[in-house]
């Protein structure tokens, strides 16, 4: 008996022993598991990612995510969803848990850096941080809000933000912090907080929840900027530009005018190269950041659309968010998005 | 079976020396496995914290945190360090555990000898209570407190019991003294009428020793406690007292206890209880029938009876696990983040998103929990050899 805990305890020593690195692992890893795991905000963020009455995650920070599954395997089927909260996303993707974050996560310079190694391949909204008060509180601008209790989640820049503009303009508050977005939305509408603050998007997606959406408003102050994109690891470049080329397919096929109902046809009947490169016809683009297919844009705009139409889906203006596209418009139309050449 | 299985088995290794030796031996290989484990995973964790670029190290502790921290006993602002945010979350831990262990023990000790009571319906009533209570989990239970606390009026129409006293969903408003020397002596004053009590009490319980004679000391005891203050406040001046006032969006001015800080409280102290409660009942069933009887015969008031005879004795079987339920409440105080009181793993949680030390953090915590336990531990295994059964 004696031996065999003794052998026990070796294979459990052998078991632990140290792990090693290689290039570009968690590629490989993502190949060999046959899945990519995908970090979205839990329990639920309206029209960004939501499970529908099936339990299948949607909206459109999930349908970056297939999107990338349609790169890395051609099946945009080839995800599993794990629900993160604020506070637990930045630890769950370092330690390997999820091998992408798509849920609104800022990028900024301490997150991008040596001190967190991560890398924000690309931007896919552009938002600003904003206050969200109750209507009957007569208020017009984040000014008037010396003294408020205000609900915010805990491990965001939101929560950094929130501190610095009331430091700024000599104010005090009383913040209540809350990790679970359900339970800090319940608190703010039952009316534990007078101010409840959030990226834009954000606000407007959990106002849509509120006993009384429209007994609220939001302020007109964007009081940061707030680059939201998808987040990996450093030191896996192959997936970096995998991720950021990605999502510069959607923002190019509405550049180029590549729509769901259309792409097929232009592959078929396009005589210009810029078009054929991108949709595979020509050339090896896929293969040059290791895509499973040529013709992988062409996959993901046939599946999805382009970035326009992904937007208008889940938060455009026929949506309970009715969102404007505002700065989220391409550069062509006079907004910040804009896809480099890809050639 | 044959006789012959009575020999004594074979070692499986031949080692040598008699049995003390094998003895040690064996102990020795013991210790030498759990060091190589520990070891090989240390150096696992730092592979992997290499492998994924990450550097081990304390250094952060110094960097200004940034996160704002709703609940503070002492001064703090988000331009502050990760040390002192941390050091505001153990304060929390230790304030809500605290307080939590008192009026836990106090309920479970009524609880429990309503428990045994003669009338069925406290009886029945206690148990149901206790039944329900300990058989769901804390989680909900703790939701289900806060959502309740929510539901107090607005801030606007807060109730208003006692000059002074507001309650809202924005927590218990109640006056401030303010730290001035006029409290200072006040204070001062309450610490002398109490050690003039005890000082009467003592002399009164020689003089019961000596002659069989016993005069109260609550009377004189009770106007050295409230005239002794108020004598120095005659002298001193009176301390300043900051009333809550309704300023803008909240109150100003006065203490709050937040709802957050209400609602887990309230939680931790109900279900700990219902499990102090039963650990009382099982301590005073410990003890044996004659004792009541020995006890009534000899006169005793019914109150004086538990309170002389059978608590002390009960105390003996009850010390053990209440350490247990009190080390338990102290671990559960960490479901806190569930309700958003920023306890030490809440303000920790948020430390290891902004500065990715993950290891560094939780290491932290996890020896601060261990620190607050081996105390607790320490302090009622002290108390538990003072009412131990004493062999002479």
């Amino acid at each position: 008996m004696k031996l065999t805990a003794f052998a026990a305890a070796a294979a459990a020593f052998l078991m632990f022993g140290p792990s090693q690195a290689m290039a570009g692992r968690d590629l490989d890893q993502i190949r060999a598991r046959g899945q990519l795991l995908c970090g979205v905000q839990g329990p639920s963020n309206p029209g960004f990612g939501f499970p529908n009455a099936q339990g299948q995650w949607q909206g459109f920070n999930v349908e970056v995510c297939r999107s990338v599954a349609i790169t890395i395997f051609g099946d945009p089927n080839r995800v599993q969803f794990v629900p993160v909260t604020t506070q637990s996303r930045f630890p769950a993707l370092s330690s390997g848990e999820v091998d992408i974050l798509s849920n609104n996560s800022t990028w900024t310079l301490t997150r991008d850096s040596n001190v967190n190694r991560f890398n924000f391949p690309a931007i896919v909204f552009y938002d600003g941080q904003s206050m969200m008060v109750p209507r009957r509180l007569n208020v017009t601008s984040a000014r008037q809000l010396d003294g408020a209790t205000v609900c915010v989640q805990p491990g965001t820049t939101t929560e950094l933000n929130l501190a610095d503009y009331f430091r700024q303009h000599n104010m005090r508050f009383t913040p209540v912090v809350v990790a679970d977005l359900d339970e800090l939305r319940r608190a703010y509408d039952s009316g534990r907080c007078d101010v409840f603050t959030n990226d834009f998007a954000a606000l407007a997606a959990q106002r849509t929840l509120l006993s009384r959406p429209a007994d609220h408003v939001i302020l007109p102050e964007r009081i940061s900027k707030e680059p939201l994109g998808p987040v990996v690891r450093q030191g896996d470049e192959e997936l970096t530009n995998i991720v950021a080329w990605t999502v510069f397919a959607l923002i190019e096929a509405e550049e180029l005018g590549i729509t769901a109902a259309n792409v097929e046809q232009i592959a078929g009947s396009s005589t210009n190269p810029i078009v054929r490169r991108f949709l595979g016809v020509e050339g090896n683009m896929g293969e040059s950041i290791n895509a499973a297919r040529a013709d992988y844009a062409r996959q993901m705009i046939r599946t999805f659309g382009n970035y326009g139409e992904i937007y208008e889906r889940w938060l455009g203006e026929r949506t309970p968010l009715g969102l404007e596209r505002g700065q989220n418009r391409t550069w062509l139309n006079g907004g910040l998005l804009y896809a480099p050449p890809a050639r | 079976m044959s006789s012959t299985a009575l020999a004594p088995p074979k070692p499986l290794i031949p080692l040598p020396g008699g049995t003390t030796m094998r003895g040690v031996l064996w102990q020795a290989g013991l210790a030498i496995v759990v060091v190589l484990v520990g070891w090989s995973l240390y150096n696992n964790m730092l592979a992997n914290m290499a492998a994924r670029g990450l550097q081990f190290g304390f250094g952060f502790l110094n960097r200004s945190a940034g996160i704002p921290i709703g609940e503070h006993l002492i001064p703090y602002t988000p331009a502050d360090t990760y040390q002192r945010a941390l050091t505001v979350g153990l304060l929390n831990t230790l304030r809500v555990a605290l307080l939590g262990v008192v009026l836990a023990t106090i309920l479970g000790i009524l609880l429990g000898l309503a428990r045994l009571s003669a009338n069925p319906l406290l009886r029945g009533l206690t148990g149901g209570y206790i039944e329900v209570i300990r058989n769901t989990p804390l989680v909900l239970q703790l939701v289900f407190w806060h959502a309740i606390v929510l539901q107090l009026p607005s801030v606007r129409q807060a109730l208003n019991p006692l000059p002074g006293l507001y309650l809202s969903q924005r927590g218990l408003k109640t006056p401030a003294l303010m730290a001035d020397t006029a409290l200072f002596w006040a204070a001062v004053a309450v610490v002398v009428a109490l050690l003039a009590w005890w000082l009467l009490l003592r002399r009164e319980r020689a003089r019961q020793e000596a002659t069989g004679d016993r005069r109260p000391t609550w009377a004189p005891g009770l106007a050295l406690l409230f005239g002794l203050p108020i004598l120095a406040g005659y002298v001193i001046g009176a301390p300043t007292v900051e009333w809550p006032v309704l300023a803008g969006f909240n109150f100003r001015g006065g203490l709050t206890l937040s709802p957050e800080f209400f609602a887990l409280l309230l939680g931790l102290v109900i279900y700990t209880s219902a499990f102090i409660a039963e650990i009382v009942r099982a301590g005073i069933q410990s003890v044996q029938r004659g004792q009541w009887e020995a006890a009534r015969a000899l006169g005793l008031a019914p109150g004086r009876i538990m309170r002389l005879v059978i608590l002390p004795q009960a105390l003996r079987v009850i010390i053990p696990p209440l350490t247990s339920q009190y080390l338990n409440l102290t671990k559960n105080s960490s479901l806190a983040v569930v309700i958003g009181y920023p306890d030490l793993v809440s303000v920790a949680n948020t430390s290891i998103n902004q500065t990715g030390q993950a290891v560094e953090v939780i290491a932290i915590f996890m020896a601060v929990y261990l620190i607050i336990s081996l105390v607790t531990s320490l302090l009622m295994n002290t108390y538990n050899r003072a009412v131990a059964l004493k062999e002479r």
